[in-house]
């Protein structure tokens, strides 16, 4: 007899059976197969087990609790159970194995490592309930110098003479992560735009275009061009406040992307103006991009194609070279750079890849906004950064080292109640939110989940001006780059002459 | 020197109506014979379409890009030279006809609209577009065809007199590819071109659409991952059939001539190709 080599299951579904009341909410819920009933009683099949959550918040009797299980390996602290699931998993399938999330390696945070300063007798610090402190920011490329024509024989008549470019304004320092409709469902979406719109940021559409549906949210969406140019219409370009040329993603550097045939339903076929059912495969690079003069030729492409009324911009992951890559894109003519570090999510990538490749986005901003300022370009471009911005200590830390606007994706759908079981890929979200099964996505409210993420937005950025207020500082401008009000206190000095931060004590 | 932009078209407008037609615009792109800027050609050609020109006619074009980029409507450029990279970049509608070569990224993401270029085309013609057809008379380079899709009525068709490199219709995600193989001389005689219909890796990813090639070479060593060559079915044959007839007409190429030589055609395996190539365990 062949021996069958599962994988041990990590969670166990514990059920009280005097609380239970066997009204099968929970196998109902349960959009993964676990639960059932066999007539007699609730049973589970722990192995299908993912940990959402879903049954236990549901049931009306508190009944049940998903517990670790206690089976347990045989220890071993290089073979980890991960490493020993992993090469289960593997020469059982033969397959590149798929993960959804941010990296999920314990790899210390340098935001983690960095302290904030405070003031102390020598300037006084600000209260932020009674006075102004400013967190609004303009997005979008501004002038290296302003220069004014005067008539000589009138006082009053000087004016700009300047050309400036298309910018517009955001209230918080806050951007929404890129997430396509495909990923995250048409509630998750709408929720976020909408969010997005009552607090004047702005949120990304991801690369799969923008359904119809949405263009009213337009003065607060950031629309994408990838290398599959899906849902890429003049309509599509005419209705965003800016436009984005991904190149690369924090999770996946160097992958194109794939959505599966099965998950193009007739909402996504709408959007992606694809056909339903079939595949949607982003080819890896751009075959219109091998240079930093092709990028350049895309960029402005895309201005002219827009006459010149919306910021430009392009998001490349973080990589080794970002900083020279960075200085190339801005002389390419981006309005705007987006930084995507290595921490950040996707709905499906090679686990490989999101596990292994590209450099925390601490140490890309520092590099990028140091380059960017020895080549005298820093301040002509907003700078965003995201790749696990997963509070608002992350967002200032950040802010603090260089970026203009912190972008973040997990918070918000953590807000809107996902329980981070990394399942994204399988489409079968309980929660509705990484889902287009209509059942499931129904199960999202759209505006409960826009107000957690109002309510959070709100919240990191009254934290901001405390933190703002403690430091002396009264606009968020002033902390950008601002490095000397951070301290470095992990193990690797190395780190933060890299960062350009001094050690805590210094 | 900046060039007035309104000077122009009033001038211009002026002598139009002598001759009566009142819809047609010429813009020279080289004044002097200095070629000028992109957006300062672009910005005349918006000036024209603001006039309600619909006939606009670019004179000594001379590599400047984005010709058409992201228009809409109804409306005939006519390209008197040789046009920049990304002509007709997002263009949802007008005709443009080329007298000339055209270079690379020609019909970049285009919806819609037609392009007719009297010559030969660079590399990646056809990039991702969505709809329109685009009629190449000569021989194009790489990457051609490249994620070419089609969505409800929108089908993109590429025809390509002569012959095309490497990586013919890659990730092609819908739409046809015709290329015939023939070369026409500067005299107006045709012959069969001398040069391999294709280059190697022919399709490859390709899960929708078709390409369709009018050759005997063997090029099953050519394929690319998930391409395969079937035989030409009479549905085949009839899908081209009209595509064929109006490129010929537009190229004044006698229709007897497609039929010396058979034509074969590359379809997907499947519209899943890389289906088994992920696994999505709970490690």
């Amino acid at each position: 007899m062949a021996i069958v080599h599962e994988i041990l299951n990590y969670f166990k579904v514990e059920i009280n059976r005097e609380q239970c009341k066997k009204c099968k909410r929970c196998v109902n819920h349960c959009s993964y197969g676990v639960l059932s009933f066999n007539g007699e009683k609730i049973v589970s099949d722990d192995q299908k087990c993912v940990a959402c959550q879903r049954c236990a918040v549901m049931c009306p009797g508190n009944a049940i609790r998903i517990v670790q299980n206690e089976s347990f390996l045989p220890p071993h602290g290089n073979y980890t159970r991960k490493i020993r699931n992993i090469i289960w998993a593997q020469s059982g399938d033969g397959g590149v194995l798929l993960a959804a999330t941010g990296n999920d390696r314990p790899i210390r945070s340098i935001f983690d490592d960095l302290l904030l300063d405070a003031c102390q007798v020598t300037n006084p610090s600000i209260d932020p309930l009674r006075e102004k402190i400013e967190t609004k920011i303009f997005f979008g490329r501004r002038p290296e110098k302003l220069t004014f024509v005067s008539d000589q024989d009138d006082l009053e008549g000087v004016s700009l003479k300047t050309k400036l470019m298309p910018n517009f304004e955001m209230d918080m320092p806050i951007m929404v992560g890129h997430m396509s409709l495909g990923s995250i469902s048409y509630n998750a979406c709408h929720a976020i735009y909408k969010a997005a719109k009552e607090l004047n940021i702005v949120a990304g559409t991801g690369e799969g275009g923008l359904h119809p549906d949405f263009f009213e949210y337009a003065p607060n969406i950031i629309t994408e061009v990838a290398s599959g140019r899906f849902g890429v219409d003049l309509n599509y370009l005419h209705n965003a406040a800016a436009l984005e040329i991904k190149i690369g993603q924090g999770a996946k550097p160097g992958h194109g992307g794939h959505l599966p045939g099965e998950k193009v339903s007739s909402l996504i076929s709408q959007t992606r103006m694809i056909p339903k059912g079939s595949d949607a495969l982003s080819p890896y690079p751009h075959h219109d991009i091998y240079s930093i003069e092709d990028l350049a030729q895309l960029i402005a492409a895309l201005k002219e194609a827009t006459r010149y009324k919306v910021p430009v911009g392009v998001k490349i992951a973080a990589v080794h070279n970002s900083a020279p890559i960075a200085v190339g894109i801005v002389r390419g003519g981006a309005d705007f750079l987006t930084l995507d570090g290595f921490r950040g999510g996707t709905g499906a990538a090679p686990r490989i890849i999101r596990n292994h490749a590209g450099i925390p986005i601490e140490l890309a901003i520092a590099a990028v906004d140091e380059r960017l300022r020895q080549e005298g370009l820093r301040d002509q471009v907003t700078l965003i950064a995201g790749g696990s911005i997963r509070y608002s200590a992350d967002l200032i830390k950040a802010i603090a080292l260089g970026a203009d606007i912190g972008m973040c994706a997990m918070p918000v759908l953590i807000a809107m109640g996902c329980r981070v079981c990394q399942q994204c890929f399988r489409g079968l979200c309980s929660w509705g939110i990484a889902t287009q099964q209509k059942y499931l996505v129904k199960r999202l409210d759209v505006d409960i989940a826009k107000n957690r993420i109002k309510n959070l937005f709100h919240s990191w950025n009254e934290e901001l001006k405390e933190v703002l207020g403690a430091m002396g500082i009264d606009s968020v401008e002033s902390l950008r780059s601002n490095r000397d009000r951070l301290r470095y206190i992990g193990p690797n000095p190395h780190i933060a002459e890299i960062l350009g931060v001094k050690h805590a004590g210094e | 020197m900046l060039v007035n932009k309104n000077m122009i078209v009033e001038k211009t407008k002026q002598k139009i109506y002598e001759i009566g037609m009142d819809d047609m615009i010429e813009i020279d792109a080289a004044p002097n014979g200095n070629p000028i800027d992109y957006r300062n050609l672009n910005t005349q050609i918006h000036g024209a379409i603001n006039e309600n020109f619909t006939n606009i006619i670019l004179n000594n074009v001379c590599g400047q890009r984005f010709i058409g980029a992201g228009l809409q409507g109804n409306i005939e450029i006519t390209i008197n030279g040789i046009p920049g990279n990304d002509l007709g970049i997002f263009m949802d509608g007008p005709i443009i006809k080329v007298n000339g070569n055209c270079e690379d990224q020609s019909g970049n993401t285009m919806n819609h609209g037609k392009m007719i270029i009297d010559g030969d085309g660079g590399d990646v013609i056809g990039l991702s577009s969505r709809g329109g057809k685009i009629y190449v008379k000569g021989d194009v380079g790489y990457r051609v065809g490249i994620h070419m899709k089609e969505y409800e009525d929108q089908f993109p068709t590429l025809i390509i007199g002569g012959t095309a490199k490497d990586f013919l219709g890659e990730s092609m995600a819908g739409g046809k590819i015709i290329v015939l193989g023939l070369k026409i001389l500067q005299d107006g005689t045709i012959i069969e071109n001398p040069q391999p219909i294709c280059g190697s890796e022919l399709g490859t990813g390709i899960h929708r659409g078709a390409i369709f090639l009018r050759t005997d070479e063997n090029i099953e060593d050519r394929l690319g991952v998930g391409a395969k060559i079937f035989e030409l079915s009479e549905e085949d044959q009839k899908e081209i059939e009209n595509d064929i007839k109006d490129f010929c007409e537009t190229f004044n190429i006698p229709i007897t001539t497609i039929d010396e030589k058979p034509f074969k055609v590359i379809k997907p395996i499947s519209k899943r190709p890389f289906e088994s190539n992920y696994c999505g365990y709970l490690v």
